[in-house]
């Protein structure tokens, strides 16, 4: 159904720990898997699947590690991959870092770990917050904490051990919507949408029923009411702790969330967004001599609002050298490792529009190895505003205690996936 | 903690860093022994330090197998950390300790009665685990008790344990009843138990399909519904999984199902989502079109499927390739969604490619404004592979899109220009197929072309080149000197231009006869006498002929008009793509490969297929008619086991079927034709204008029959013509048919007598049949009609008796069939069961066909690929056979075997034996490679076949010797 084995090996293809779950594969054929993966990747024909035979190498890449599962069956792939990017959330939040060292530092935990993520090749509890309630770090607690198998383990309610307690009851709401662009070359919108999460840091006691609500328009137009701004969502996910079937039937999102920060959902709206920083660049090549480049940055959002940390990346050639730059505002630098030039405005108010000018030399000869066409990339923050439009109208929070909790909201747009094509 | 530390530090030898990594130091000499004695150590500290030692020399690969008893000793112990590490240690090396690791039982049952649930499912888990068939034997008490146990933890971790049991031993998990167990378990009150009974029964039924073991009915579906809203998301994903092999009795229970499915749309897990999209997808088909829901879940579609494109790069792979099966089958849910699609400078290349693919299955006159300007973009990008497609989505979108031909051509011209080497050969390769589907239409761009000729290296560009100055010789004023210039280096060209220059030149010449006829003969000697390649020389000596029989027929055959190319080339097969969407998800749909391809042992061919629609009389939509036919009377997608067949086929329902197939090809003629090569033909070839030298005519006899299917394809429509051709040209003298047996004796009949065989002739697989009525009436009203089969088997058309047939007349009819029908293995593999129907009764017979007929005729592979092929296929796959008493010479074995599509590739001769590499084609894209060993005098056969498939093996060999030995 799913992996026979795991395998984390290092850079090299060495194997650094392991574990065969199925034993229907042969442990060996791993030693395959680098040689494939090197030929492939030299042919230009990398895949997230390599096969050797009759075996089927599915991997990820994270850090300095690559995770493998093979398998000889037709296996479930989307929750191979997705199983291993679950690893690596449960690993990092035991470790911090997932990288080779964590790995030696604690193959312990990791042996334990992998024990209970997976049976036969079957997923099992991923969820770090329970585990970490009956497979701790330290050796010598165990004794006491590991007597009993945490119910929460097998309970409908998965995500939240019972018996928490604050003293002061609160939950921290943040809706974060980053905005994903494609511009063409000739300054038009390809493609645009929204992609909004809503996440929560939930500081609450015992189990608590929460309701939230939003100014989502099909909800409005099913109630009824259609008072001021409201929002479509193109598609939303949700955190497993929010009842499916309740929003499908009368949108409501009704959930016991699980404990500290979590994202709770996120969604899609597809709707034509103005790009809210506008670029338009002047790159000029003259080979063997010099590259110039003009960019014009302009703030397409209220002026009330304000950009933070405003980023420009401009892509230059590999080979261009003596970088000189002038702005109008913030500052420019040449970033010679990634070819780029970074421009950083601190504060970019609305409506403002700023320029930055940049001088590149190129040598006589010519680079010969042809390069690619990267985008222009931009990178911003605007807090107290979201795109869409969309509001948290209210939080409702019960416990059979019966405490008062209060609900804070934050919001911000961000960047997402935002390019810019050039003409060079 | 803070003890274990202190001890740590005491002992000083392990420096201040405070990680397992310190474990991995020791590499001293004599280190078991050390070991050893730290294992045997009095203080339990010392003893967890030593195992977690042992744990660590085992990670890095050292064999610590020699401490086994050591470690095992330490198994007794409330530490729990301990205890998990012995585990471990067990796992890896009982297998190579059998004996020793009885040991162990003893603690496993006693720890699964520990008080501590988690020790109890630890216990239980790990005793799975131990592959050792001793061990199994002791697992089954405890794992019965587990399967009890009143804690869900212990109970969920049981039921998987069945699953490594039945692994290990099934005879032993079905005598103990553990089956049954495991079915209850699916009415346990927790959700986590629920699923992972669910995936512990699936995972049993997948490796014995016949068990029928997952008997859905809609009192389980709705337990399992139920535990769909509470698990985890694996859970859902399991139970969904298993739910995409339920068929539902009717529309309502199916759209009942999808509503209580489509909530999973929205969970954040990708896998949960596509699982939840191939329950749909599948559970679609029985919906009625006309249905509001059917339009609401369409709708509800489209958007998490576009959000399933903005996860992890290799989740959006598979993603992508689903959706390209998704938008084969259901075009309408993402037509609109066309701009997710478009390329990101920082996506994978895999990603990039597979995105490509969707854009121009989603182009369409709405939208391909914007698509060209992407393809554009992306064509001066600088990652060939990518360019290349780019290049080549261009020529298909202008084929697909008429009103978008001319932005198209003069878009391929613009890239032209660019004079990238690569990018003027892609170009080139689809300005042939743009001809091909508007020919005389953009003709005025063959200037253009003719000057990039030089920088042609490619085979499929020089190739394509060659075809359009064949085909436009009229207009291109230099046609003859162009192709003169390629024949200089006849012999280093690959075969695919070969062939293209030689029915290039041969179309000049007809059309301006007058100027080329020295090239032409130049062309066909090259062919016929200086090369080894039977295409080339067949195809050669045919125009030859051609030409000099009856130049008005050449001009008929070789300048007939084409027949136009379809708009979508790479379709997916209609029958591979419904078993596809049910495995939307998997490995099978990220390959486009059904899973029997790739899966050893996946004991044959059960494959899955969509429900067949029992909406309101209205069927499938058009563009997969043959499909929706060939399904839609078998019954419902369960897999049916062996014992169904008597009750299938009295169902049969004998109405001919709807189809029309190709027409019967003209047997008369063909059989007519059957004479050999060298009678008459040969000496009006000889005799002809264009002379020929005995040398040649040598030749011709020892060149292999040419099969049609080495005719390029333009030529087919002209086949009869040839035919006709002085009646000397024929079919190919090879193709072994089996001589007639007697399938339905007159005794069980009722007087009708039934003899027949099978053959393949023109690329059609025939039944000929002869039907004797031995009874006293006259009968009438005669139908046909096959259970399922292995290949899928099945009447192209009604069967053809016209007339009645009266008391002891004897007809001879001749039934083509197709392999578009339902499919079930058979046991033989070649096993056909048979209901004829006439006015007095229905008969069922069985009968077996030589698989050769399945031999289809572009079964040669290329070199390489065989090469590759062959190292690729795992030697398990491989069988040998012995061939005895066969007194053929090597060369004479190859070209009767080539009569039967056994195509061979190599030859290769070592201290004087022959080996002929050969391969086959299946019509099931099943390809058989073989080796042939022929010594001289030695009328014994060696024959390896290798297949992915291996269960054919065995037919391919009788096919071989029965070739062979007749």
């Amino acid at each position: 159904m799913s992996a026979s084995a795991i395998f984390v090996l290092d850079l090299k293809g060495k194997v650094l720990i392991c574990r065969n779950y199925k034993g229907d594969v042969d442990m060996a054929e791993i030693d395959h898997f680098m040689p494939l993966l090197m030929q492939h990747e030299e042919e230009g024909l990398v895949s997230p699947v390599i096969s050797h035979g009759s075996v089927h190498f599915l991997w990820i890449k994270h850090s300095n590690l690559y995770l493998v599962a093979t398998t000889n069956k037709n296996s479930n792939a989307s929750l191979v991959y997705s199983f291993l990017y679950k690893i690596v959330e449960v690993f990092t939040e035991y470790f911090k870092e997932l990288e080779e060292e964590s790995i030696q530092d604690n193959f312990v935990v990791v042996y334990e770990l992998l024990d209970e993520l997976m049976d036969f090749g079957f997923p099992q509890t991923t969820d770090s917050k329970i585990l970490q309630e009956y497979i701790t770090q330290e050796g010598a607690k165990l004794e006491v904490a590991k007597s009993k198998v945490p119910t929460t383990v097998t309970n409908a309610v998965s995500w939240r051990s019972e018996g928490i307690k604050y003293k002061k009851n609160e939950v921290f709401i943040d809706v974060i919507e980053s905005i994903n662009v494609l511009v063409n070359a000739n300054g038009s919108v390809m493609s645009s949408d929204i992609v909004g999460s809503i996440k929560l840091k939930t500081m609450l006691s015992g189990m608590p029923e929460l309701r939230l609500g939003l100014n989502d328009r099909v909800l409005f137009a099913l109630t009824g009411r259609d008072k001021g701004k409201t929002v479509v969502m193109e598609d939303v996910k949700f955190h497993q702790c929010v009842r499916l079937s309740r929003f499908e039937s009368d949108r409501t999102i009704s959930f016991i969330p699980p404990d500290g920060e979590s994202e709770l959902m996120s969604y899609r709206i597809n709707t034509h967004v103005k790009p809210l920083i506008w670029i338009e660049s002047v790159i000029e090549k003259f080979s063997h001599s010099r590259v110039e480049i003009m960019v014009k940055a302009k703030g397409q959002f209220k002026k009330q609002s304000v950009a933070n940390n405003v980023e420009v990346r401009v892509p230059v050639p590999s080979d261009a050298d003596s970088p000189k730059f002038k702005t109008s505002t913030g500052n420019a630098k040449y970033v010679p490792e990634k070819n780029l030039v970074v421009w950083t405005i601190k504060s970019f108010p609305g409506g403002k529009e700023f320029l930055m000018r940049a001088h590149f030399g190129l040598p006589s000869v010519e680079n010969d190895e042809a390069e690619g066409k990267p985008p222009i990339t931009v990178k911003f923050e605007i807090p107290y505003f979201t795109v869409s439009g969309i509001q948290v109208r209210y939080m409702k929070i019960i416990e059979k205690s019966g405490y008062q909790a209060l609900p804070w909201v934050r919001y911000i747009t961000q960047s997402g996936d935002y390019q810019l094509r050039t003409n060079v | 903690m803070q003890e274990w530390a202190n001890q740590l530090c005491e002992s000083r030898q392990f420096g201040s860093k405070m990680t397992d990594s310190k474990y991995f130091t020791t590499t001293k000499k004599g280190e078991i022994f050390e070991l050893k004695a730290e294992l045997n150590s009095d203080k339990k500290e010392k003893k967890k330090e030593a195992v977690k030692k042992v744990i660590a020399s085992m990670t890095v690969g050292k064999d610590v197998s020699a401490l086994f008893p050591d470690v095992v000793n330490c198994m007794q112990t409330d530490n729990l950390e301990l205890k998990k590490l012995v585990y471990l240690y067990l796992m890896n090396y009982a297998k190579s300790q059998p004996d020793m690791a009885i040991m162990a039982v003893n603690t496993f049952v006693k720890d699964c009665e520990d008080p501590n649930p988690l020790i109890r499912a630890l216990a239980v888990r790990t005793m799975g685990c131990i592959r050792v068939d001793k061990i199994t034997e002791y697992l089954c008490e405890p794992l019965r008790k587990c399967l009890k146990d009143e804690d869900p933890y212990v109970r969920k971790t049981a039921a998987v344990c069945v699953a490594k049991l039945h692994d290990i031993n099934a005879q032993l998990v079905e005598d103990q009843g553990f089956l049954d167990t495991l079915k209850d378990l699916i009415s346990d009150s927790n959700p986590m138990v629920v699923a992972n009974a669910v995936a512990a029964l699936s995972e049993i039924a997948e490796s014995h399909p016949n068990s029928n073991l997952m008997d859905l009915n809609p009192q389980t579906i709705n337990k399992l519904l139920t535990a769909l809203n509470e698990c985890t998301e694996w859970g859902q994903i399991f139970i969904l999984d298993c739910l995409a092999n339920y068929t539902p009795r009717d529309d309502r229970e199916s759209q009942s199902i999808c509503e209580r499915v489509t909530p999973r749309l929205s969970h954040a897990n990708s896998a949960v989502v596509l699982s939840a999209v191939k329950v749909l997808m599948k559970f679609m088909e029985m919906l009625p079109k006309d249905l509001d829901y059917y339009g609401t879940l369409l709708k509800k579609l489209a958007p998490p499927l576009v959000t399933l494109l903005s996860a992890e790069p290799e989740l959006q792979y598979v993603a992508l390739r689903n959706i390209n099966l998704i938008v084969q089958r259901r075009p309408e849910i993402l037509k609109h969604e066309m701009k997710v699609f478009f390329v990101k400078y920082n996506d994978p290349i895999y990603v990039k490619l597979e995105k490509l693919d969707i854009m121009i299955r989603l182009a369409s006159q709405a939208n391909i404004a914007q698509v060209l300007a992407e393809l554009k973009e992306y064509a001066t990008e600088v990652d060939v592979d990518f360019v290349r497609k780019a290049v080549r989505a261009i020529g298909r979108c202008a084929i697909k899109v008429e009103q978008s031909a001319e932005r198209c051509v003069s878009t391929l011209l613009d890239l032209i220009q660019t004079k990238v080497n690569y990018v003027v050969q892609e170009a080139i390769v689809v300005i042939k197929d743009i001809f091909r589907k508007y020919p005389n239409k953009y003709e005025s761009v063959i200037a253009t072309l003719c000057e990039n000729l030089d920088s042609l290296d490619e085979p499929e560009a020089r190739a394509a080149m060659i075809w359009i100055v064949g085909e436009y010789a009229e207009r291109i004023d230099n046609a003859d000197e162009l192709l003169e210039s390629f024949l200089e280096g006849f012999h280093d060209e690959s075969t695919q231009v070969q062939l293209q220059l030689l029915t290039a030149i041969v179309k000049l010449f007809l059309k301006k006869p007058t100027e080329t006829q020295e090239l032409v003969q130049q062309v066909l000697s090259l062919a016929t006498q200086d090369s080894d390649n039977p295409d080339l020389r067949d195809r050669g000596y045919i125009y030859w002929r051609l030409l000099s029989t009856d130049p008005v027929a050449a001009k008929e055959v070789v300048l007939a008009e084409k027949p136009l190319i379809s708009e979508e080339t790479d379709l997916i097969e209609p029958t591979l793509l419904e078993e596809l969407i049910c495995h939307i998800g998997t490995l099978a749909s990220v390959y486009h490969k059904p899973p029997s391809a790739f899966v050893e042992g996946s004991r044959g061919v059960q494959h899955k297929r969509l429900p067949g629609s029992t909406g309101l009389g209205e069927s499938l939509e058009s563009p997969d008619t043959g499909s929706a036919a060939g399904g839609s009377d078998a019954p419902p997608a369960v897999i049916p086991s062996q014992g169904d067949l008597l009750g299938d086929l009295l169902n049969l329902d004998l109405t001919p079927p709807a189809t029309t197939g190709p027409p019967p090809p003209p047997t008369s003629g063909m059989q007519l034709g059957a004479m050999d090569l060298l009678g008459g033909g040969l000496d009006s070839l000889l005799g002809g204008d264009l002379g020929g030298s005995s040398a040649m005519g040598a030749g011709f006899g020892a060149a292999p029959a040419a099969s049609p299917a080495s005719f390029s394809a333009p030529v087919s429509g002209g086949l009869d013509d040839l035919f006709d051709l002085g009646g000397g040209v024929g079919m190919p003298m090879g193709a072994y048919n089996p001589p007639k047996t007697v399938w339905l004796p007159a005794m069980k009949g009722k007087g009708l007598e039934i003899s027949g065989t099978f053959a393949r002739r023109a690329g059609i697989i025939q039944m000929e049949m002869t039907l004797i009525n031995k009874a006293m009436s006259v009968m009438t009203d005669f139908a046909i009609q096959f259970n399922r089969n292995s290949f899928g088997i099945a009447p192209a058309g009604p069967l053809q008796v016209l007339t009645p047939l009266s008391p002891n007349q004897t007809i001879e009819v001749a039934l083509p069939l197709n392999t578009v029908g339902p499919v079930m293995k058979m046991d033989p593999l070649n096993n056909l069961q048979v209901a004829v129907k006439n006015n007095i009764d229905v008969f069922y017979f069985s009968c077996q066909y030589p698989i050769s007929v399945l031999f289809v005729e572009d079964g040669k592979m290329e070199r390489q690929v065989f090469l590759a092929t062959w190292k690729d296929i795992p030697n398990d796959n491989e069988s040998q056979f012995q061939i005895k008493d066969c007194h053929l010479n090597s060369d004479a074995a190859s070209s009767k075997l080539q009569g039967s599509n056994i195509f061979t590739i190599a030859k290769r001769t070592v201290d004087g034996q022959d080996m002929l590499y050969q391969s086959m084609k299946l019509t099931n894209s099943i390809w058989v490679l073989a080796e042939l060993r022929v010594q001289a005098g030695n009328p014994t056969y060696t024959i390896s076949l290798k297949c992915r498939a291996p269960e054919v093996s065995q037919c391919v060999f009788q096919t071989y010797e029965a070739v062979l030995k007749n």
